[in-house]
């Protein structure tokens, strides 16, 4: 397993499950063992989870692995499935399940203006918390659902917040321009100003942000900043190795990669989805956690099952009190109804549609509806 | 003994919420079986009964952690506390619930609530 978070150790349990019974070596660059991410922009960001809490094994569990942890893999060997490690050292094993994840993606020529953050890991999530503690003006650069919890956990610390979005709709991709429209007004409804349709010029300051440029020409005052402008697959390390990769490691739709005894899984993966035939990459917490299932099966198989479809993807947010639940693809969609609740009592469930039959549904607090209608998405894949 | 609803009005793969405090969920499985078990997920304050039901194990509604209905026992985190279950007994018709005397599971959260009095 390379990458020790979620999806890497989600294909240990499941080796192990599947009755793996030899050697299971885990690597990860992160110093940390597997912790929970969603947390870093809620719960552990506004201070009411403490990090014991952020740990995704029970106690009691133990895989028989051993983990490699603080060390970067470097490069694969893809016929000998050899991975070379950065401290030099290589580990050779049958099978490699390619688990690294994806990494914030930055602006350009923010790197060391003090007060400038980026959240992915632990290590970044301690860092901006601390910073949130002592106050001031927030300017959250993209209102993508990152920045669109940091935005809430900050405002209900008591920061004074700006969200900035270069699209004129935030969330506009994941849940189309509507339903964008109708989350990203939980913005307003609470006083954090929301500014669309411009673009980010640049940063203001010394040692220290001073202010976000905005390329109208306007400048927002700012003490912090959190740039939440997505995250890319942490392939690079793949170069050379004879995987194919674009937007990640291109898998079929089991995880299986073009090298025998290599699989991918995950948010650095693309898998092949049948239904829509063609490649995506899935960044959500449901999917690393259910889809190395199937890639440990066409691992141990050597390729003699057919996969199963996997569910819809499924996601949540939780922003200003709001429970965000969506399963399926916006994109897929021509049109969308809102069949229960209103949006300005926020309990929307909202059901998109394609030629008439439901492909994807949004539910926001609307828990119970929301699990049928994803339920039947299932049901009807 | 609590009276909870009667077996012809949860049809299979339904869930019914009794509104105590905490509150627990009768299910009835698609193979005929009843079962009670806290509502409240141990992971956060999520309602089971609106989970997802598969054959003796319901899925959080929130977060997907499954809870198998005979022993309570969590498959995966992010949950990582079995959830009580409590005794049912159907009788006339009637499903009654026998209130474990084990503390509950309860999510910091709610716990804290709780532990505040009545909200
Ligand atoms: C702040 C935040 C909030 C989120 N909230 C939600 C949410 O509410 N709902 C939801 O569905 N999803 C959410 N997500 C997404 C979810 O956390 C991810 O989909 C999930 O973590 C993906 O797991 P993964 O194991 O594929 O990748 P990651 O969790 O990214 O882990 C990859 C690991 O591999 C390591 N690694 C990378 N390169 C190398 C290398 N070369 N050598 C060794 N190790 C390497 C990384 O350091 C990392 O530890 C959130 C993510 C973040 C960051
Ligand atoms: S609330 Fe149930 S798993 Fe998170």
């Amino acid at each position: 397993m390379v990458g020790a978070s979620l999806a890497g150790l989600s294909a240990a349990r499941s080796l192990r499950r599947q009755g793996f019974d030899g050697r299971l070596v885990v690597i990860g660059d992160e110093p940390h063992r597997p912790y929970d991410r969603p947390p870093l922009s809620k719960e552990f960001l506004a201070g009411s989870l403490a990090e014991a809490d952020l740990a995704l094994e029970p106690d009691e569990e133990d895989l028989r692995a051993e983990w490699l942890l603080g060390v970067r893999a470097v490069g694969l060997d893809g016929p000998q499935r050899a991975v070379r490690l950065a401290d030099g050292s290589e580990v050779r094993a049958d099978g490699v399940v390619i688990a690294t994840g994806a990494a914030a993606r930055t602006l350009p020529g923010t790197d060391g203006l003090a007060g400038v953050h980026t959240l992915r890991t632990l290590d970044d999530a301690r860092a901006l918390r601390d910073e949130l503690a002592l106050g001031g003006r927030l300017v959250v650069i993209g209102g993508g659902f990152i920045g669109a919890e940091v935005a809430s956990t900050a405002y209900a610390l008591g920061l004074d917040v700006t969200v900035v979005e270069a699209a004129p709709t935030p969330l506009a991709g994941p849940l189309g321009e509507t339903m964008g429209g109708i989350v990203s007004a939980l913005h307003a409804d609470h006083g954090v100003r929301l500014l669309c349709g411009v673009g980010v010029k640049g940063l203001r300051g010394g040692s220290r942000v001073e202010a976000v440029l905005l390329a109208d020409g306007r400048s927002v005052g700012a003490d912090i900043v959190v740039v939440g402008v997505g995250a890319r697959p942490c392939v690079e390390w793949l170069a050379g190795s004879g995987l194919a990769l674009g937007d990640g490691v291109t898998c079929g739709a089991d995880g299986r990669t073009g090298l025998a005894g290599v699989v991918a899984v995950g948010d650095c993966a693309s898998w092949y989805d049948p239904r829509a035939g063609l490649h995506r990459r899935v960044e959500h917490w449901t999917g690393a956690r259910e889809r190395p299932d199937a890639a440990v099966t066409a691992l141990l198989a050597g390729g003699a099952v057919e996969p199963s479809a996997p569910r819809p993807p499924y996601f949540w947010s939780d922003q200003y009190g709001v429970k965000i639940q969506f399963a399926g693809h916006a994109a897929a969609a021509d049109s969308v109804t809102i069949e229960e609740g209103a949006r300005d009592e926020h309990n929307v469930l909202a059901v998109y549609r394609r030629s008439g039959h439901p492909v994807a549904v949004l539910g926001m607090n609307q828990p119970r509806l929301f699990t049928r209608w994803r339920k039947q998405l299932a049901a009807a894949a | 003994m609590i009276p909870a609803c009667r077996l012809v009005d949860l049809p299979r793969g339904e869930a019914y919420r009794l509104d105590i405090d905490p509150p627990v969920s009768v299910f009835h499985t698609d193979d005929g079986e009843v079962f009670a078990i806290d509502d409240t997920c141990t992971h956060q304050d999520a309602s089971l009964a609106d989970g997802w039901l598969e054959g003796c194990e319901v899925e959080c509604p929130l977060h997907a952690s499954k809870f198998d209905l005979r022993t309570g026992a969590v498959d995966a985190p992010p949950a990582k506390r079995p959830v009580r279950t409590h005794e049912v007994r159907v009788e006339d018709g009637m499903i009654y619930v026998q209130l474990s005397l084990d503390a509950p599971n309860l999510p910091p959260c709610v716990a804290a609530r709780l532990a505040g009095g009545p909200a």
